[in-house]
């Protein structure tokens, strides 16, 4: 399936992401990796969604599938906050730079990950990092969970309505 | 200073020696040695004169490439798909073809300054002489070109002097540009390494251009106490002619400054500017008036105000020529780089230009005398004036409700807006009759007028949003303190010893463009944060008209809150673009003032130094050109961290230092030749922030040098705790990688701090006398 960037003018190249046609591909690809983890950027505080903030499906999310959080930005707060407590916080040029270091250790001492999850990033600075990892992370695999298509991960959203995201997202929140 | 091309040809000499006959002898360049100082190592460095520095640099703090795209699109074998490690078809791989890129912005970005140094000194010598003096400050500044003198190993004394060093500038940037073309350098490492070259040069070019105009157009020398001026829309009356200036080169409007004073019409119109000539209006005429940064541009020539607009080089607007047609203001551009398809009148009478642009003949002229610029602009702008009666390109409100209605609610404005501006849902409310939604988005616009070309509809969406934001447009009326130069010797004396041992937590410049991620305020907000936590701040450019456009409780602007002096708690407005290099001056002046350290062509040493310990950092918030990324270069090879906002994550490159690997973090200790562990001190050389929290934070820690006193970092780790707890809401994660001895421990955060510390397995280590350079080492070990 074709998908077309968020942001009209971002054209990536030959390589661009798969799209995620269904919600249980996400699921699939979490249960097969080794050592997922989930980035988080500070538009999650900010993003509604289903009557709280997209962060609070992240704990959500964060606790059932067990996947070790990174907060980005000032986002440790918002975590904190909410009684939640994220594997780390650092800015988010400091998890790209991380995740494409094959020795690595990840930021639970287990070792390098294999699948990284974004969600709440502005759009050109998750496209960038995500650019970063397709080139220069060879054991990995990327995911964005935003609500518009990322050519530079591995899997994608294409541009959905907010309500269809939420609906995806909720999907994959049962499923995981 | 020394003499170039020195050329003696004797075609026959009689002597008792003999007959000479045909004797020819070139010098290149005689060094005259006026300069007692000694000739340091690397004078007039070439591309790999400082390769090495560069590599330790680059161990350290390794680039991160964040592609914008897969492809090389350079040559005629492309494109070429770089993705999953292939090569292109002349072998280059992603990681060198990011780096090249890299490269090639700094080029321009250094190209562009220097062509604008050479410009201004040219135009300089031929109205006042060669042998002009480099006045800069007096007494008060008696190491006028810290820059040039680091880089180059000679002392300026005239504008003639300056010639020289801008050949070698233009030579070496040549050079680096022609490493750029297809099938050169191959390694992305190499290519760092004259990125940071040409930043370096990037440096010497705004150094010249700055300390000739000072000295030639008497701007401010060093003065901490320089005039406040007016900042904003609003404080431009409206009642009279108004000539607006856009871009960088101040000659143009200095011509029109002359004409309207030599002609008694001081006061009868208004002189105003956008982007960096505006600063260096401001710095020549103090009753000129500062618009605001480059974003400004759309929305104050749309309101209709200016009745000429004279364009000169760098960030202007290219369709500023069209954008001024629809408010029937004639052009005038005064700079061969920006000719604008216009007819060159340069040779024709003034008041035949002047008749042809009144009359609408000519939408514009292109004339390259300054002094016939300033003729036609004043005397076109009072006979236009009247006939245009501020005709404006902004639609009434009732226009901007009845056309909202034609919205599509399509998306592709947002889709097109650099700061993904919720547009469609602002032009909804707007359907239904209200502009407040609009209104919203004003200070958040950069004023790109993307939403406008996206528009399937063909609906003015910028102009809708600035007639929403109007009232806030037409209030903007600040002080910006003008910009006031170098840092005088006097001021470095008095804060060399605190900022070296740490006890003035830091140095942090707010520099650059006005590519701003959520609007100017935050400019504002950080400045403040840090001035008020008695950091030294100093400002130039785009931000620093930013930071001058808040108002505090008791309605005071920054530049009133604080002093212009270069001390703790200072907020310090060096000037325009080309003034960064005063910033880099200070730090150079630390070494070479306050700890004595050689200035002359001794870069390597006088870059350590300031890396170890002088705590400066770079701050772009808004930084989008690639003369702020040559600036950005400048500052890493000399040891001095730049952060960037979010949209600096596109300049593709991050050089990222690794806090988690003990092993990069060792010095030599200059003392006993010993490795120590220092921490990540400063963990970063470039750097994007995803908002101005996590900016706060960096900054505060990207000040701590691992030559801090106990004293000094227990006050810089109080800031950077304090701001981590109040904008994080949690203690930070690394404090033990900055706590050395138990005396570096903050008196107030005692407990706190050492239960953490057990936890971490601290131990204490000793404070060196840090280098990274061996040959500095006094003892060697046994």
């Amino acid at each position: 399936m074709a998908a077309e960037p968020w942001q009209t003018a971002e054209i990536p190249g030959p390589k661009k992401a798969s799209v995620i046609t269904k919600p249980e591909v996400v699921v699939a690809m979490i249960k097969r990796a080794q050592h997922p983890v989930l980035v988080v950027g500070h538009k999650a505080a900010e993003i509604d969604f289903d009557g709280g903030k997209l962060v609070d499906f992240v704990i959500g999310f964060a606790k059932k599938s067990g996947i070790p959080v990174v907060a980005t930005a000032h986002m440790i707060g918002e975590f904190t906050k909410r009684g939640f407590k994220p594997a780390a916080f650092m800015p988010a040029v400091d998890i790209g730079n991380r995740l494409v270091d094959p020795s690595w250790t990840g930021v639970d001492g287990k070792g390098q990950h294999d699948l990284a999850l974004f969600v709440g990033l502005y759009y050109y600075m998750e496209w960038t990092i995500l650019s970063g990892l397709k080139h220069f992370a060879k054991h990995l695999k990327t995911i964005s969970l935003d609500n518009v298509y990322h050519p530079h991960a591995s899997w994608s959203f294409p541009n959905l309505s907010h309500e269809e995201w939420v609906k995806n997202l909720k999907v994959i929140l049962e499923k995981v | 200073m020394s003499e170039k091309g020195l050329h003696v040809k004797i075609g026959e000499l009689k002597s008792d020696l003999g007959l000479i006959k045909n004797l020819e002898l070139s010098v290149g360049r005689i060094v005259e040695e006026k300069w007692a100082e000694p000739m340091g190592p690397t004078p007039f460095p070439s591309l790999t004169t400082l390769r090495e520095w560069d590599m330790k640099l680059l161990q350290r703090y390794k680039p991160f490439y964040l592609p914008f795209c897969d492809v090389c699109c350079l040559c005629t074998f492309g494109k070429c798909d770089l993705t999953g490690g292939k090569r292109g078809a002349c072998g280059i791989d992603m990681a060198a073809q990011q780096s090249r890129i890299v490269l090639l912005a700094c080029c321009i970005g250094a190209a562009t300054h220097t062509g604008h140094a050479r410009h201004l000194v040219e135009h300089l010598i031929e109205k006042y002489g060669r042998r002009m003096p480099l006045d800069v400050g007096g007494l008060n500044i008696q190491v006028e070109a810290p820059v040039t003198r680091l880089v180059c190993g000679v002392k300026p004394e005239t504008l003639g002097d300056l010639e020289d060093i801008l050949d070698y500038v233009e030579t070496q940037i040549t050079h680096c540009l022609s490493v750029c073309h297809t099938g050169q350098e191959g390694n992305n490492l190499d290519f760092e390494s004259k990125v940071f070259q040409v930043g370096m040069l990037d440096h010497v070019g705004m150094e010249v251009a700055d300390i000739a105009q000072i000295a030639a157009c008497n701007f401010p020398k060093g003065d901490p106490d320089a005039p406040l001026v007016d900042l904003g829309y609003g404080t431009v009356n409206i009642e009279k002619p108004v000539i607006l200036c856009i871009g960088h080169n101040v000659v143009p409007s200095v011509g029109i400054i002359d004409y309207m004073k030599e002609n008694g019409l001081d006061g009868e119109i208004e002189v105003c500017g956008l982007c960096c000539t505006a600063h260096d209006i401001t710095r020549y005429y103090n009753r000129g008036k500062i618009i605001g940064p480059i974003s400004w541009q759309l929305r104050f020539i749309r309101s209709g105000v200016p009745d000429v607009v004279v364009l000169d080089e760098q960030c202007i607007r290219t369709d500023a020529l069209y954008e001024a047609q629809r408010i029937k203001a004639p052009v005038i551009v005064a700079s061969e780089k920006n000719c604008m398809g216009l007819p060159n009148r340069t040779n024709d009478p003034a008041d035949a230009i002047v008749e042809d642009l009144v009359s609408g003949k000519a939408l514009g002229a292109l004339i390259l005398d300054p002094e016939k610029v300033g003729e036609v602009a004043v005397k076109v702008a009072l006979k236009v004036a009247p006939l245009r009666k501020k005709f404006k390109a902004i639609p009434e409100v009732d226009e901007v409700l009845q056309k909202a209605k034609e919205c599509r609610q399509c998306g592709d404005c947002r889709r097109a807006c650099p700061q993904d501006l919720h547009i469609p849902e602002a032009m909804k409310v707007a359907m239904e009759g209200s502009l407040a939604k609009l209104a919203d988005l004003y200070d958040l616009c950069v004023g790109c007028g993307r939403c406008e070309e996206a528009c399937p509809a063909g609906l003015q969406v910028h102009s809708f949003i600035v007639k929403a934001g109007e009232k806030k447009l037409k209030e903007e009326t600040y002080k910006v303190r003008a910009g006031r130069g170098p840092i005088q010797d006097v001021e470095i004396r008095n804060v060399g010893s605190p900022i070296v041992l740490g006890e003035i937590p830091g140095v942090v410049a707010f520099v650059g463009c006005a590519n701003y991620p959520n609007g100017g305020l935050e400019v504002a907000e950080m400045v403040r944060e840090f001035a008020s936590r008695r950091y030294i701040v100093v400002t130039s450019g785009c931000a620093a008209m930013t930071a001058g456009m808040y108002r505090n409780e008791e309605g005071k602007t920054p530049y009133e809150e604080f002093t212009g002096e270069f001390t703790a708690g200072g907020l310090v407005n060096v000037g325009s673009c080309v003034a960064n290099a005063h910033i880099a001056g200070a730090a150079i002046k630390i070494a070479n003032i306050f700890a004595k350290r050689n200035l002359r062509a001794n870069y390597e040493e006088i870059a350590d130094y300031i890396l170890n310990r002088v705590g400066a950092v770079g701050v772009a918030w808004g930084a989008y050109s690639q003369k702020a990324a040559s600036i950005a270069a400048g500052f890493w090879r000399l040891g001095v961290p730049v952060i960037v906002g979010p949209h600096g994550i596109k300049y593709r490159r991050m050089l990222l230092g690794r806090a988690d690997r003990e092993e990069d973090w060792y010095v030599y200790d200059a003392r006993t030749g010993e490795k120590v562990y220092v921490g990540p001190a400063p963990e970063h050389l470039f750097y994007a922030a995803e908002t101005k929290e996590e900016a706060m934070v960096m900054i505060a820690k990207l000040c701590m040098r691992p030559n801090d006193t106990t004293k000094g970092r227990a006050i810089k780790l109080t800031h950077y705790i304090d701001l981590h707890k109040r904008l994080y809401g949690t203690m930070p994660e690394d404090i033990h990688r900055f706590v050395r001895t138990v005396a570096d421990i903050p008196v107030t955060m005692k407990d706190e701090i050492v239960k953490i510390l057990e936890e971490k397995g601290w131990k204490e280590t000793v404070i060196p006398d840090p280098t990274l350079l061996p040959r500095l080492i006094r003892k060697k070990k046994e």
